[in-house]
C-alpha cells in the first residue's frame, strides 16, 4: 500500500506549520545567551529601539512554573534575572512582532548582560567536579549492570583468568539530527485556553509540559501536531522549549504567535546526539570464547538532564552487544557540562556502545586470525540465550537469518591495493558488523506508560484511529491504517487516522523508541479486532469506540534498582557489510557498498519499512565518515548547512537492504521495532572497513579524511 | 525602506548605473550574496545583471571568451570547454550542484575572488585575463594573477564592472589538470583544490603554472613549484621536486571546515600527482 | 516595485521589495506554500523551483529578478488530478517521507527527466546521474535510494 500522504507531499498540498493560514499571527524570535557559563544580572532594551510595536517577555512572564517538565524540572523556559546561563545560546529574552524582519530587529536590540563564570567543557573536566554544574559531582545519572559476579574483585579474578584481554577507548561524536523542516510552533490563547500546533513527535510531551508552566489544567492545554518535516528524536523533547516561548508571547501580545528557527539558530541551539567515551574490555579464554566484557561509557550530557538518563540507559543495555557472555560488567555516567543539552537521536545510546563493542570484536578476530564474521557467528546470542541482564530470549531472535543473508550476497572482498582516475593510490577494505536493537521503551517503560489507543466507528460510518503517535515521516498513518483495515475487515478508504490533538485522542505514549508500529498499532489491532466483535449488535448511527490499553507479553519483567532482568519486549537483530575506497592523495573514505540485513519481525509494509532501513543507515554512514559538530567554547562553530554537512545524493551509494521477518508473538502480524535498529551498526562497519583498508585501527568516528591523514603512520 | 532596482538593457547602461550608483549591489546569480539574504541588512540598490546579452556566453575564436554573466552550467556544456579546457569545466561540474550551476556566474566567482572560488585557481593556470569596463574610462584588461589582490580584495574599481574573462587554449603538448578536495562529493566548500597546465616537450615540462585555492588568503600560483619543475620530466622525480618546493611555499589555516596540516599534506600530493 | 510574472502558467503581478526573496514572494505573496524553506542558504534544495527553464534556490534569488519571468513551482508539476510521472512515482516507490524536501526533489527531477538528462547505457548509470544531478537537494530521512529508484522509473516512462 503507498503511503496515505504520499499525493499531498508530492504535490505541496501537505500543509507544515509555516504553512499555516493564521490571520494577524505574529512572529516571535529568541534573544539567546553568548555566553556559555554565568550569571543573568539583567536585561536591558536599547532604548534607541522602536519598542512600540514590539512585545517583548523574560522569566517574568512565565505563567506558571519556569521549567521545562521532563525527567527532572531543571530546564528554564527562559533563564531569569539572578539565575545561572548554563549554556551559549539558551534562551534568555523573547520579542514578538508583526513581522518576522522586526522581531529579528527587536531581538537584536535585547542586551542581556551576563557575569561570566569558568565554564566545563569535557567530560574529564565535567568528572573533575572543581566546577560544580549538577549536584556535588556533576554526575547526572549513573547506572551500573553487573552478570555473574558479586564485586569488582570477583570480576577482576575473572579478566585475570582470560587468555587474552582485549582493551580500547573509543569515541563517537555529538551528530546533528539536521530534520529539514527547522523546529516550528505556534500558540493561541482562546477563551483561557492555550492552543499549540507545531512540529513535534510528542503532543502529550508538549502537554505535560505546558501544564505547569502555563498553570493550567489538563483541558486547558490543547497540543496538536502539524505535518511534521522530520524527527529522528530531535523533535522529541526540544518542541516542549518553543511551545513555551510561542505559548508565553501569544499570551503577552494577545494575539497567535509563531515561531519558525532558522537553520543556523536549530543547529546552534536544539539538542545532539550524546558525544561518548566508552571504554571496553574484552576478555577471551585459550579457544576465543569470550569469558567476560567490561564497559565504562561516559557521556556528555550538555548544560540540563533533559533525556539524558534514558538515553544512557540504552546506552548501558546494549554496551555488552548480542553476544554470549557469562560475566558482564557495565557502567554508564552521562555527565553536566556548558554545551547545549544532548538529547534524543535515532538510536538513544546505543549507536553510541554499539560502535565500541564492533569495534571490540573486530580487533578480537583480528588477534585470534579468525574471519570476522565467522567470529560474530560463534559468539553471537541466540533463542535460549541470556543477554548481559539476565534475560532469557525465548523469541524473534534472527542471528542466524540475518547472518546467512549477508553471507549469501557478500561475495568476494574488493581488491586491496587500485589507482583512481587521477593515478592516485587506492585502498579497499571491507568491514562487517553484528548487532541488535531492544525495541520498546526500557524494562518497565512500557507498562508504567501504559499508552492507550482507540479504534472507533464514527456516527457517519466511518472507522478512526486515534492515537497519540505522530507521522514523522515514518509512515505511522499509512502503517496504522493497514492494520486496522486488515484486522476490521474493512477497506482501508474508510480508514482516517486522526490528527493527534491531546483533545481528541488518548495518550499512546511518545513516538520514540521504535515502538509506533510494535507498540500502539499492537494496540490499534486489538482494539479493531475488538471494535469489530462489538459491531454487530451496535445500534447503526451511534460511535462505537474501543479503547485499549498496553499490557506487557507474559514473562516481561525488569528491575530498575539491580538492572536485571527482560530489559526490552524482544530484539531486532541485523548484519550489515560496508565495503570502502580510500583515495590516499586526499585520504578520504567513501563508502561503496552498504548491505544491511535487518530482522523486523514482520514488514507490515516493506516499502516503508525498506525506507526507514535505508535512513537510518545513511545517518549512520554520515555519522561514521563527514558529519560533524564542532564546538569552541560551548558554541558550535559550524552552525550553518554549509559547514555543518549531511551526506547528499552523491555521498550515498546504493543500499542493498535485506528484511528478515522472524515474528515476533506479540506485536501486530509479528511486527517489531525497526526505526532505530539501522542507525546503530554501519558506523562500526565503515571503521573496520577502513581498517582493513589501511591495517590500522580507526578507534573515534567521524573518521574524516583529517583523521585518516593523521593516521599515515599506522598504515601496514 | 525598499531597495531600489535597476536592470539595464545593456552594457553601457549598467555602467552609467554603476559609475551613478557605485554603492549599490550588483547582482547576477545570487549564489553568494543572497545567502542568508534576510539577515543582511537591504542594500541601497541592486543592479541586476542577470541575463545581460552583452555579458553572456561563450565564444572560441583564437581564444575562449567566457561572459562574466555566463553560468557555470553553461560553460560546462560547452564544446569548446569540453573539448580544450577540461579543468574549467570540471571545476564548473563541481561548483555546488544544479541549482547552483544554474545561476552562479563567472563574473561572481571572480567579483567576489574567494580563497575558496572553484574556478579562479583554474583562471591562475590558464593565466586568464580579465576584460573590467567603467564608463568613464571603457575597457581594459588585467591578467587574474593581478586582479585579487587579498581576502575578497580585488582590482575591481568602484565604477568598473567584469565583463569577461579570455583564456588561451593549450598547445598540444600540454598536460591541464584539476582536482578539488571538498567536504563531500557533490554541493561543498573546498578545502583544497589545484589546477595546473603543464607544457611539453616531449617527457620534458617546457613551463608550468601551478595555482591552490583553500591554502591562502586568495587563490594562488605556486611559483616555487612552477620553477622547481622546469626541465624535469613527468614521473616521480618530478612529482617529489613539485612536493619538496611547495611545502615551504604555502601557509594554509585551520578553520571548521578543515585543519591547516591536512590542507598542506593534500595540496602537496595533488601537486605532486600533476607531475607524476 | 511591481514585479509581474508567470507563475504555474498565470500571470500575475505583485508589489514587493525586489531585495525580497523568490522563496518569500511565492509562499507569501503568492501564497504558494509548497516550495519550503530549509537552510535559507543554498544548500539544501528544498526550495527549488524553475525559473525560465532552469532548477533553482528561490532562497537565492530576489524578486526584482522575476519581473518578466516563467516561474514554476511543486504546484504546476501536475495538471489537474493527474500527477508527474516524478510525482506519481516518488509515491509508488516510497520516494517521500517527511515530505519536507519533496517538493524541491519533486521540481529538481522533474526537470532533469522532461530534459532528458538522465541518460545512461545501464541501469547503474542512469542511476549515477541521477545522483549528480540531484545532488544539490537534500534529503535526511530516506538514504536516497527510493527516489532514485523513482527518478530512474519516470526517466523510463518518459523516454
Amino acid at each position: 500500500m503507498p503511503r496515505i500522504d504520499g499525493v499531498a507531499k508530492v504535490t505541496g498540498r501537505a500543509r507544515y506549520l509555516d504553512d499555516l493560514d493564521a490571520p494577524g499571527v505574529w512572529y516571535g524570535a529568541t534573544v539567546r545567551s553568548t555566553v556559555a557559563h554565568g550569571v543573568l544580572e539583567a536585561i536591558d532594551l536599547d532604548p534607541g529601539f522602536d519598542w512600540s510595536r514590539v512585545v517583548v517577555a523574560t522569566a517574568a512572564d512565565v505563567p506558571g512554573q519556569n521549567y521545562i517538565a521532563l525527567i527532572e524540572n531543571d530546564q528554564p523556559a527562559l533563564v531569569a534575572v539572578g539565575k545561572p546561563v548554563m549554556h551559549v545560546d539558551e534562551a534568555i529574552a523573547l520579542v514578538a512582532a508583526p513581522t518576522k524582519e522586526l522581531a529579528m530587529a527587536a531581538a537584536k536590540a535585547v542586551r542581556p548582560r551576563v557575569r561570566g563564570l569558568p565554564a566545563v567543557f569535557s567530560v574529564e573536566d565535567s568528572l573533575a567536579a572543581n566546577e560544580k554544574l549538577y549536584g556535588t559531582d556533576n554526575v547526572f545519572k549513573q547506572f551500573m549492570i553487573r552478570k555473574g559476579h558479586a564485586s569488582d574483585a570477583d570480576f577482576e579474578a575473572v579478566i585475570a583468568k582470560a587468555a587474552h584481554v582485549i582493551e580500547g577507548t573509543y569515541y563517537t561524536s555529538p551528530q546533528e539530527q539536521m530534520y529539514i523542516e527547522p523546529q516550528a510552533m505556534m500558540a493561541e490563547w482562546r477563551d483561557g485556553r492555550c492552543h499549540i500546533v507545531g512540529s513535534m513527535q510528542c503532543p502529550y510531551y508538549v502537554h505535560k509540559a505546558m501544564k505547569p508552566l502555563l498553570g493550567l489544567g489538563a483541558e486547558d492545554v490543547v497540543i496538536t501536531q502539524s505535518v511534521t518535516g522530520g524527527g529522528f528524536g530531535g523533535k522529541e523533547e526540544y518542541p516542549s522549549m518553543l511551545a513555551a516561548h510561542v505559548a508565553v508571547l501569544a499570551k503577552k501580545a494577545g494575539r497567535a504567535v509563531k515561531i519558525v528557527y532558522d537553520r543556523d539558530e536549530d543547529i546552534a541551539a536544539t539538542t545532539k546526539r550524546h558525544p561518548a567515551y566508552t571504554r571496553h574490555r574484552l576478555a577471551v579464554d585459550q579457544r576465543g570464547d569470550v569469558l567476560a566484557i567490561d564497559v565504562d561509557c561516559v557521556m556528555d550530557g550538555g548544560a540540563y538532564l533533559t533525556l539524558s538518563p534514558v538515553v544512557l540507559s540504552r546506552g548501558v543495555l546494549h554496551a555488552a552487544g548480542p553476544y554470549r557472555c557469562p560475566v558482564v560488567r557495565v557502567r554508564g555516567r552521562v555527565v553536566a557540562t556548558n554545551h547545549p543539552p544532548h538529547g534524543a537521536f535515532r538510536g538513544f545510546g546505543a549507536p553510541q556502545t554499539t560502535f565500541a563493542y564492533e569495534r571490540q570484536i573486530e580487533k578480537l578476530a583480528i588477534h585470534l586470525g579468525e574471519d570476522p564474521l565467522q567470529l560474530r557467528k560463534r559468539l553471537a546470542l541466540r533463542k535460549g540465550d541470556t543477554t548481559a541482564t539476565g534475560q532469557e530470549l525465548g523469541f524473534s531472535v534472527g542471528t542466524d537469518e540475518v547472518i546467512a543473508a549477508v553471507e549469501r550476497v557478500a561475495g568476494p572482498p574488493p581488491v586491496r591495493e587500485g589507482t583512481g582516475p587521477n593515478g592516485e593510490p587506492l585502498r579497499r577494505g571491507r568491514g562487517y558488523v553484528f548487532y541488535f536493537h531492544g525495541a520498546g521503551f526500557t524494562g518497565s517503560g512500557e507498562s508504567r506508560l501504559a499508552g492507550r489507543a482507540t479504534v472507533a466507528r464514527t456516527t457517519s460510518g466511518r472507522y478512526e484511529v486515534r492515537s497519540s503517535s505522530t507521522d514523522i515521516g515514518q509512515g505511522a498513518i499509512t502503517i496504522f491504517t493497514q492494520i486496522a483495515s486488515q484486522a476490521l475487515g474493512v477497506d482501508a478508504s474508510l480508514i482516517d487516522v486522526i490528527d493527534p490533538t491531546t483533545s481528541l485522542v488518548p495518550d499512546s505514549g511518545p513516538t520514540v523508541a521504535s515502538r509506533t508500529c510494535m507498540v500502539v498499532g499492537g494496540l490499534v489491532e486489538r482494539a479493531a479486532k475488538e471494535l469489530r466483535e462489538k459491531l454487530p449488535s451496535a445500534p447503526a448511527g451511534e460511535e462505537v469506540a474501543v479503547t485499549m490499553q498496553y499490557e506487557p507479553p507474559p514473562g516481561i519483567h525488569f528491575d530498575d534498582a539491580t538492572y536485571t532482568g527482560a530489559a526490552y519486549p524482544c530484539f531486532g537483530w541485523a548484519c550489515c557489510l560496508v565495503d570502502v575506497t580510500v583515495d590516499l592523495d586526499t585520504y578520504e573514505a567513501r563508502v561503496d557498498r552498504c548491505v544491511q540485513a535487518i530482522d523486523v519481525g514482520k514488514a507490515i509494509n516493506p516499502v516503508i519499512v525498506k525506507g526507514q532501513i535505508e535512513g537510518g543507515t545513511l545517518q549512520a554512514l554520515g555519522w561514521a565518515l563527514l558529519e560533524n559538530i564542532v564546538y569552541r567554547e560551548g558554541k558550535v562553530a559550524n552552525a550553518n548547512m554549509t559547514n555543518c554537512i549531511v551526506p547528499t545524493f552523491a555521498d550515498a551509494p546504493d543500499l542493498e537492504t535485506i528484511l528478515v521477518e522472524v515474528p515476533y508473538p506479540f506485536g501486530p502480524s509479528g511486527a517489531k521495532g525497526v526505526g532505530e535498529i539501522p542507525m546503530d551498526g554501519p558506523a562500526a562497519a565503515v571503521a573496520n572497513a577502513v581498517g582493513d583498508a589501511l591495517g590500522c585501527a580507526f578507534d573515534g568516528i567521524p573518521i574524516l579524511p583529517e583523521v585518516i591523514a593523521a593516521s599515515r603512520a599506522r598504515w601496514s | 525602506m525598499s531597495s531600489a532596482y535597476i536592470r539595464p538593457r545593456s552594457l553601457a547602461e549598467a555602467l552609467d548605473a554603476k559609475a551613478q550608483h557605485p554603492d549599490w549591489m550588483v547582482l547576477a546569480g545570487g549564489t553568494d550574496l543572497m545567502v542568508n539574504a534576510t539577515h543582511r541588512p537591504e542594500p541601497a540598490g541592486i543592479l541586476d545583471l542577470w541575463r545581460l546579452p552583452e555579458l553572456r556566453g561563450v565564444t572560441m575564436t583564437d581564444v575562449l571568451t567566457i561572459g562574466a554573466g555566463t553560468t557555470w552550467l553553461e560553460v560546462e556544456h560547452h564544446a569548446a570547454v569540453l573539448e580544450r579546457f577540461g579543468p574549467l569545466a570540471a571545476a564548473a561540474r563541481e561548483i555546488g550542484a544544479l541549482q547552483i550551476q544554474a545561476r552562479g556566474t563567472l563574473g561572481g566567482n571572480v567579483g567576489t575572488s574567494s580563497p575558496v572560488g572553484d574556478s579562479l585557481p583554474v583562471l591562475l593556470a590558464f593565466d586568464a585575463e580579465l576584460e573590467l569596463a567603467s564608463a568613464a574610462r571603457g575597457r581594459r584588461r588585467i591578467p587574474y594573477r593581478e586582479f585579487c589582490t587579498g581576502y575578497r580584495k580585488t582590482q575591481l574599481a568602484a565604477d568598473e564592472l567584469i565583463v569577461a574573462a579570455h583564456l588561451r587554449p593549450p598547445a598540444t603538448r600540454t598536460r591541464t589538470t584539476w582536482r578539488k578536495v571538498g567536504t563531500r562529493r557533490a554541493q561543498s566548500i573546498s578545502k583544497v583544490m589545484g589546477a595546473a597546465f603543464i607544457e611539453l616537450d616531449g617527457d620534458v615540462v617546457t613551463r608550468a603554472r601551478v595555482a591552490l585555492g583553500a591554502v591562502a588568503d586568495r587563490p594562488i600560483r605556486i611559483a616555487a613549484v612552477e620553477q622547481a619543475v622546469t626541465g624535469l620530466a613527468l614521473g616521480a622525480k618530478a612529482a617529489e621536486a613539485a612536493r619538496a618546493a611547495l611545502r615551504s611555499a604555502i601557509k594554509p589555516i585551520d578553520d571548521v571546515r578543515s585543519t591547516a596540516t591536512y590542507r598542506r599534506d593534500v595540496a602537496e600530493n595533488l601537486v605532486a600527482r600533476f607531475f607524476s | 516595485m511591481k514585479i509581474t510574472l508567470t507563475i504555474n502558467g498565470e500571470r500575475r503581478e505583485v508589489d514587493a521589495s525586489p531585495w525580497k526573496r523568490l522563496l518569500d514572494l511565492v509562499r507569501e505573496d503568492l501564497r504558494l506554500t509548497g516550495t519550503k524553506e530549509g537552510c535559507g542558504e543554498g544548500e539544501c534544495g528544498a526550495c527549488s523551483v524553475m525559473l525560465d527553464g532552469e532548477v533553482v534556490n528561490s532562497c537565492l534569488v530576489a524578486a526584482g529578478q522575476c519581473d518578466g519571468r516563467t516561474v514554476t513551482t511543486v504546484e504546476g508539476l501536475a495538471h489537474g488530478d493527474v500527477l508527474h510521472a516524478v510525482q506519481r512515482e516518488l509515491v509508488a516507490c516510497g520516494g517521500a517521507q517527511c515530505g519536507i524536501c519533496t517538493p524541491g526533489i519533486a521540481v529538481c527531477a522533474a526537470h532533469v527527466v522532461d530534459r532528458g538528462l538522465i541518460r545512461g547505457k545501464n541501469d547503474h548509470e542512469a542511476r549515477e546521474t541521477v545522483r549528480a544531478l540531484l545532488a544539490g537537494n537534500i534529503c535526511r530521512c530516506t538514504g536516497y535510494q527510493l527516489i532514485v529508484d523513482a527518478v530512474v522509473n519516470a526517466a523510463r516512462e518518459t523516454r
